[in-house]
């Protein structure tokens, strides 16, 4: 349904020659799927994400959700930013943020979207918390209301840029299987970049490992773990560790290059 | 302000009044140009008990809150088309920042060529002198806000008229208070200033008529109406910026 092709994007430096942030970058996302990004640091995950979600335009390629291509921000389709402390509304109550999901739908009155915004709230384990703002929270929270605002929408694809990289490990742990759980009932498509090859694989059906800078997809992994998956049998199962294993050499080889 | 130290703050103004009260009566200065504080209170009393002195502050606030109220609209508005737009920035920088350099009370005798001396007159120069400070500020404020706030909006397909709506001007706020605040005392010293130069009406008027014909108690009573004036808009503003910037106290509180 999400189609990657020949993705390149360079920019143009005050001066000099121009930097190559992905050299050509191809890969699928099929409906439902749990896809992760992994790769070096610097190799261009956040920017390969803003062109998917239409916020930034490729050199070149294209990026094609179902079949059509992304010139500006689709519908259907919510990027959700690492930095929740900057992307929820600090003068907006829990529940007016996740309400904001809904606002420039037509066709849904203030009573009907706020209770939407209710469920969704309650779904990632906030009820309770509707009239608190945002910097009332904790991390952990504040990113939850972040999910519920994008969930709210039902969108086909979530794209998600390293959502947990600034969270402790507990609450990271905690919002794994939370972000699990909503996917597997809400049952969207969801495209997660981090640099943490262990939450690559115990998230995900499929993980693309980036090279390092001009970056393109060097390896494609399928991740054949039983679901729902288990923060101590997963990751104590063979073909985790033998995944892990793999995409670390691969990442040490490409961090050798830089 | 601590209770204790609002007492404090009132203990030391009685006692100013006491000693300008003693000046007067002693005659330490000249009686005719400081009389005695109970002299201008009961001056005071007397200009407001009879109405007169709120019949110029009617006229006043009202030539300061027109003023007032069209220099937010237009400065918070060319302010977000600046902060927003480069290429609007650009146009409109120098201009600017030219007319900002001017002191507006130069440009009193431009305004009374093409305006007269009329209310007209007064509160183009008020709009003038109180649009800067809110028009500056809401600059930086658009400027400052997060590119991950705009990316999250336009994620969410807000269009450009909403997300500025939205998301900018909420985000912003905050600087444009402080801006409205500034113009808020600017609106205040300009509106006497204007009024004092030619004028039949308005508290500026009414103290510099008092002078003038030597009413010199009344003169100082005047400028307690003013006194007076300004720190209750002042403790208005405070008021309602509490009430609406309460997420903002409330997060730099967190984050100090």
């Amino acid at each position: 349904m999400l189609e990657v092709r020949d993705l390149r994007k360079e920019f143009q430096p005050l001066s000099g020659q121009p930097v190559v942030a992905l050299g050509s970058v191809s890969f699928r996302v099929e409906a439902g799927q749990f896809v992760s990004i992994v790769g070096p640091s610097g190799c261009g995950k956040s920017t390969l994400l803003q062109c998917i979600a239409g916020l930034s335009r490729p050199t070149a390629g294209r990026v094609l959700l179902h079949g059509r291509e992304v010139t500006g921000p689709p519908e259907g389709l919510i990027l959700l930013f690492q930095e929740y402390n900057k992307s929820l509304m600090a003068w907006r109550s829990v529940l007016r943020n996740v309400r904001f999901g809904l606002e420039n739908r037509a066709g849904m009155g203030r009573a009907e979207m706020d209770a939407e915004a209710r469920r969704y709230i309650d779904l990632v384990g906030l009820k309770g918390f509707e009239a608190h703002y945002p910097w009332e929270l904790s991390g952990g929270m504040q990113q939850r209301v972040a999910i519920a605002r994008a969930l709210v929408r039902h969108p086909e694809v979530l794209l998600m840029d390293e959502p947990f990289g600034s969270l402790d490990a507990l609450t990271r742990i905690e919002l794994e299987d939370a972000l699990l759980r909503l996917w597997e009932s809400l049952r969207a498509t969801i495209l997660f970049v981090t640099h943490d090859i262990e939450e690559a694989v115990y998230l995900s059906d499929r993980v693309y490992v980036l090279s390092h800078r001009p970056s393109q997809v060097i390896e494609e992994i399928e991740v054949k773990l039983e679901r729902p998956r288990n923060q101590l049998t997963t990751r104590e199962d063979p073909r985790f560790i033998g995944a892990r294993h793999h995409i670390f050499e691969l990442i040490s080889k490409e961090m050798a290059k830089a | 302000m601590t209770r204790e130290s609002r007492w404090t703050g009132f203990g030391f103004l009685a006692l100013l009044v006491l000693l300008w009260e003693a000046a007067g009566q002693y005659g330490w200065v000249h009686k005719l140009f400081f009389p005695p504080a109970t002299k201008i209170l009961a001056s005071f009393l007397q200009i407001v008990v009879s109405g007169e002195v709120l019949g110029h502050v009617g006229v006043s606030l009202w030539r300061a809150g027109l003023g007032y109220a069209l220099a937010a609209l237009v400065a918070i508005t060319l302010g977000v088309l600046m902060g927003y737009w480069r290429p609007v920035y650009e146009a409109f920088e120098v201009v600017v920042e030219l007319l900002r350099a001017l002191p507006p009370p130069a440009i009193i005798p431009v305004a009374i060529v093409f305006l007269g001396i009329g209310d007209q007159m007064k509160v183009f120069i008020i709009l003038f002198s109180c649009a800067f400070p809110i028009l500056v500020n809401t600059m930086d404020g658009v400027r400052s806000v997060d590119p991950v706030l705009i990316r999250t909006a336009r994620t969410f397909g807000l269009a450009q008229a909403s997300l500025v709506w939205k998301v900018v001007l909420p985000a912003a706020s905050p600087f444009i208070m402080t801006g409205l605040r500034i113009a808020l005392a600017i609106a205040l010293i300009l509106v006497v200033i204007s009024e004092m130069v030619g004028a039949t009406s308005g508290i500026g008027y009414f103290i510099l008529d008092s002078q003038r014909s030597f009413r010199i108690p009344q003169m100082y009573a005047g400028m307690l109406v003013l006194a007076l004036l300004g720190y209750g808009l002042n403790r208005c503003f405070l008021l309602l910026d509490a009430r609406l910037m309460a997420w903002h106290k409330g997060l730099t509180a967190r984050q100090r």
